[in-house]
């Protein structure tokens, strides 16, 4: 379904391990349904065990073929996680935006990964759910009027529209410390999503890119890399660029 | 059918009192002493008929008033496909076994538009003419009591009534049964809108309470209006897993369960069950969960502990038994609900499925896609030729139809893990919704319940089988044509394996053929009863091999093509179901007749068979019926059941 606007010539192609983790229902199997099937549906069930999908993303010289782990964020597989985080190549670490505490087992995540995935490993710290924050709050980064919101417990039961409880520049300036590439998603109306996995191919190091086949466990680094891409800018806005979405 | 009998008692100022046959009294001693049963059962033979059809005389006529000094006027139905929402136990108890075949037979006779003189009421009498309807009802009753056999006379004026009223319908009836035997779609049972409109609303979510209590009462009500709930707690009486309602709104609840359960614990006695007004409880206590069920659907105990038991194969199937335990054994008041987190859509698609009614839990039993024996057979080899080195057991699955399983020679596959599995599958949306392929943690608590095993699931694309499914159908409507194909092993690293035998599996499946049958077996799904046996005055059937522990049914439809007639059938079912395992007798035939059907439960040491059809239908033609149905499985039973199966 990705190809659409293939050449005649194939472009040389690789293919990404990515890992999805994050707190239960910050919305990581929503993210992965937009990416791929370009869909959203309300009130999800939670997935169970691990969920492994596929989908080509057609950058301007190389096709990546991102190969997805989308995990249960429950406690109980937590346990299973290394299994799929130890030989990906990148990570997309997932919280909501009107819940606080999914930032800090984000952060768990993150340092978890630091400490224990391939080190170069590429990781996007995804704030999800940007349609339930009202227009005006949060959109830029240095976002005043969210501030108060994110610490006000009294919002809840008012017909507030602007549900957000982390402010952008907060998780901004945590995904900077720590090197991250930060992006605000709503799966529900498809912001930012393609954006968000074009980012990542193209931040992904060129050495550590190999062919689709090279599915195995082993990491097989730098298999084909003719076909290079100027990844030094590597965290560009990327606007759908050739992404299949 | 009588759905919640005990519910009739509840709201019915102005109807006979239930006849002591029915009563709650003994419903109760069901519980309390099995032995009862023997005798209930006994009688309930010999009697033809049984607990089967009470009415819902409750119902309010949605139609004009009628005169209320005759009780069994009210109890009849409105919409005139349905006779009445008679009181079979009543109609059997006045009737003999002879009168009523006699009439059977007469009936069948009489399927053209002559009817019988027996039946002196005019004929137009659904032609929903209530003035003189009601006149000729006067007439039916007084011409009706004559016709009482006289031993029934002896019985109390309000067994009488109901005894006229059972009989008048009967007659009713008898003029109608060409109606019956036409209008194949028509409902079996009589209607009961009380139970429809429960049942319609059954699944409905709970809305939450407000915060300053303002919906409290019709939270209140809704809650109560459920027909079932499941609950577990904890020994320590913490809440851990509620269908309906949320913490807040069962907290009472639970607490009231606790208390009552604990006062038994303490007595050095268990509590099993017990029914309360028109309610049944059933309380199972495993280790440190106690599991709650209560139900106004008509059901037995053992049939709702055979729930309750999957309900807590569900839990270790999350948690496994000795990590559970580990949990409570640290701290009593544990919260099982974290780690359970995420598997409450388990355990209600479970919950859902029993209060829908299933087949394969009442008879525990495993449904099969039918295939021919050769077909089936080179899907068995190819199963077994691209075997993977850490494979457990392999199967291929249509909509919780088992098509094939490759399984170790010492391993046999146990029906209630395979129902978790199924469940999960095809009920819960968990992992249907996800896309792509899965790769499951899980412990099959039948097959060993200390450790995990891990599930790879992929489901098929028929039409293009070799493309991997990213997108599959949603709803359930869709279920028809979901294959799976199941790949389960002991190794947590093994999804790439597993991801490539199911690779060389579904390529060699599509070389030799198999996609295609399977695909056009899916397509053709199961069979009408008047497939299997043409002309058959069979409605429904279920028959169980007792030996391969599986079963076969026809289409519900058209006969039972909505969910609330389906979950009637159920009832039924369920009733003849407890007719042939009451404890500790239990019966070989059994008779189960209403105004609007006619059932039959058969057991051998081969079989069970469970079968209904309209109530025109005589004895002897169901009995002839069941027959060639048994014959037709014995000729197709190598390709609606999986014998053996592919070991290695
Ligand atoms: N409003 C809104 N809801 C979302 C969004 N993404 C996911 N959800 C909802 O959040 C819930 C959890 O989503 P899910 O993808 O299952 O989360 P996961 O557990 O992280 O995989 C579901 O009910 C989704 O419909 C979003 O961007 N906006
Ligand atoms: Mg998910």
């Amino acid at each position: 379904m990705a190809d659409l606007g293939a050449p005649a010539q194939p472009k040389p192609s690789s293919s990404v391990k990515l890992v999805l983790l994050g707190e239960a229902a910050v919305g990581k199997s929503s993210l992965v349904m937009r990416f791929v099937n370009n869909d959203f549906q309300e009130n999800k069930e939670p997935t169970i065990g691990a969920a492994f999908l596929t989908q080509k993303c057609n950058l301007p010289t190389r096709t990546i073929k991102f190969e997805i782990w989308d995990t249960a964020g429950q406690e109980r597989f937590a346990s299973l996680a290394p299994m799929y985080y130890r030989n990906a190549q990148a990570a997309l670490v997932v919280y909501d935006i009107t819940k606080p505490s999914s930032l800090t087992k984000a952060q768990h995540w993150v340092a978890e990964l630091q400490r224990q995935a391939s080190p170069g490993i590429v990781i996007a710290l995804v704030g999800n759910k940007f349609d339930l924050a009202s227009p005006s709050g949060g959109e830029g980064v240095d976002d005043v009027d969210a501030a108060p919101a994110a610490e006000g417990e009294t919002n809840e039961d008012e017909e507030s529209i602007d549900a957000r409880r982390v402010p952008t520049k907060t998780a901004k300036a945590y995904a900077d410390e720590e090197s991250l590439l930060f992006f605000e998603t709503s799966a529900k109306t498809g912001m930012n999503v393609a954006e968000v996995f074009t980012a990542i191919a193209n931040a992904i190091p060129e050495t550590s890119l190999k062919g689709p086949r090279g599915v195995g466990g082993q990491t097989n680094l730098g298999r084909q890399e003719d076909a290079r891409v100027n990844l030094t800018g590597g965290r560009t806005e990327g606007p759908k660029e050739g992404c299949a979405c | 059918m009588s759905d919640t009998e005990p519910r009739a008692s509840e709201t019915t100022p102005n109807n006979p009192p239930t006849p002591p046959k029915k009563s709650d009294p003994i419903e109760q001693r069901d519980f309390a002493n099995p032995t009862i049963n023997i005798i209930q059962s006994a009688s309930r033979k010999a009697s033809t008929s049984d607990l089967s059809s009470i009415s819902r005389e409750s119902t309010p006529p949605p139609l004009p008033p009628r005169p209320k000094n005759l009780g069994l006027l009210d109890s009849r139905p409105s919409t005139s496909h349905s006779t009445a929402p008679a009181r079979p136990q009543l109609v059997s108890k006045a009737t003999t076994q002879l009168s009523y075949s006699d009439t059977n037979t007469y009936n069948n006779e009489t399927q053209s538009d002559s009817h019988s003189s027996g039946a002196s009421r005019p004929k137009n009498y659904f032609g929903l003419n209530f003035g003189s309807r009601n006149t000729s009802d006067v007439e039916d009753y007084a011409s009706m009591r004559s016709f009482a056999p006289t031993e029934v006379g002896i019985g109390d004026a309000e067994s009488m009534i109901g005894e006229l009223g059972g009989d008048r319908e009967k007659s009713l009836l008898r003029s109608l049964g060409h109606r019956f035997e036409d209008q194949e779609s028509e409902s079996m049972f009589p209607p009961d809108p009380q139970f429809e409109e429960a049942f319609k609303h059954e699944f409905d979510d709970i809305p939450d309470m407000e915060a300053d209590g303002s919906n409290e009462e019709s939270v209140m009500l809704q809650w109560r209006g459920k027909l079932k709930h499941f609950l577990i707690l904890s020994s320590a009486g913490k809440p851990i897993y509620s269908r309906h309602g949320d913490d807040q709104l069962i907290t009472n609840y639970i607490g009231v369960v606790q208390t009552i359960i604990s006062f038994y614990q303490s007595a050095n006695d268990t509590l099993r069950g017990f029914t309360a007004g028109d309610v049944r409880f059933v309380v199972i206590s495993k280790g440190p969960l106690n599991l709650v069920a209560i139900t106004r659907l008509p059901e037995s105990e053992s049939q709702l502990r055979t729930q309750l038991d999957a309900l807590y194969m569900q839990i270790l199937s999350t948690l496994t038994l000795p990590s559970m335990e580990r949990m409570f054994a640290t701290r009593a008041n544990y919260d099982l609900r974290r780690p359970l987190q995420g598997t409450e859509t388990l355990l209600s698609a479970l919950a859902d499925g029993f209060t829908r009614g299933s087949p394969s839990t009442l008879l525990s039993a495993l449904e099969c896609l039918k295939l021919r024996k050769s077909h089936r057979h080179i899907i068995n080899n190819t199963l077994l030729k691209t075997r993977s080195e850490n494979l457990l057991y392999g199967l291929i699955v249509a909509s919780g139809k088992l098509v094939s399983v490759v399984r170790p020679k010492k391993h046999s596959l146990h029906p209630g893990d395979l129902h978790l599995i199924f469940n999960m599958l095809f009920e819960a949306g968990s992992v249907k919704a996800g896309g792509g392929e899965n790769w499951i943690p899980l412990c099959l608590p039948g097959f060993n319940n200390t450790g995990y095993l891990y599930m790879y699931v992929s489901f098929l694309n028929l039409e293009h089988p070799t493309k991997q499914m990213q997108e599959r159908p949603q709803s359930r409507s869709g279920d028809g044509d979901e294959v799976a194909i199941l790949l389960i092993s002991a190794n947590k690293e093994g999804f790439f394996e597993m991801q490539s035998m199911r690779n060389m599996l579904v390529e060699q499946l599509q070389i030799n053929g198999s996609i295609a049958l399977i695909r056009d077996a899916v397509k053709k799904g199961r069979p009408r009863c008047t497939d299997i046996v043409p002309g058959t005055p069979l409605r429904h059937f279920l028959y169980k091999s007792r030996g391969n522990v599986q079963f076969v049914m026809p289409g519900f439809e058209p006969a039972f093509a909505d969910s609330i007639e389906r979950r009637r059938l159920m009832n039924l079912y369920g009733k003849l179901h407890v007719q042939l395992h009451g404890k500790p007798t239990s019966l070989k035939i059994h008779h189960e007749t209403s105004t609007t059907y006619i059932s039959l439960a058969w057991t051998t040491p081969l079989f069970e068979l469970y079968c209904v059809a309209p109530g025109t239908t005589s004895r002897a033609a169901l009995a002839q019926a069941a027959n060639k149905v048994i014959q037709w499985v014995r000729m197709e039973e190598e390709r609606v059941f999986i014998i053996g199966g592919a070991v290695f």
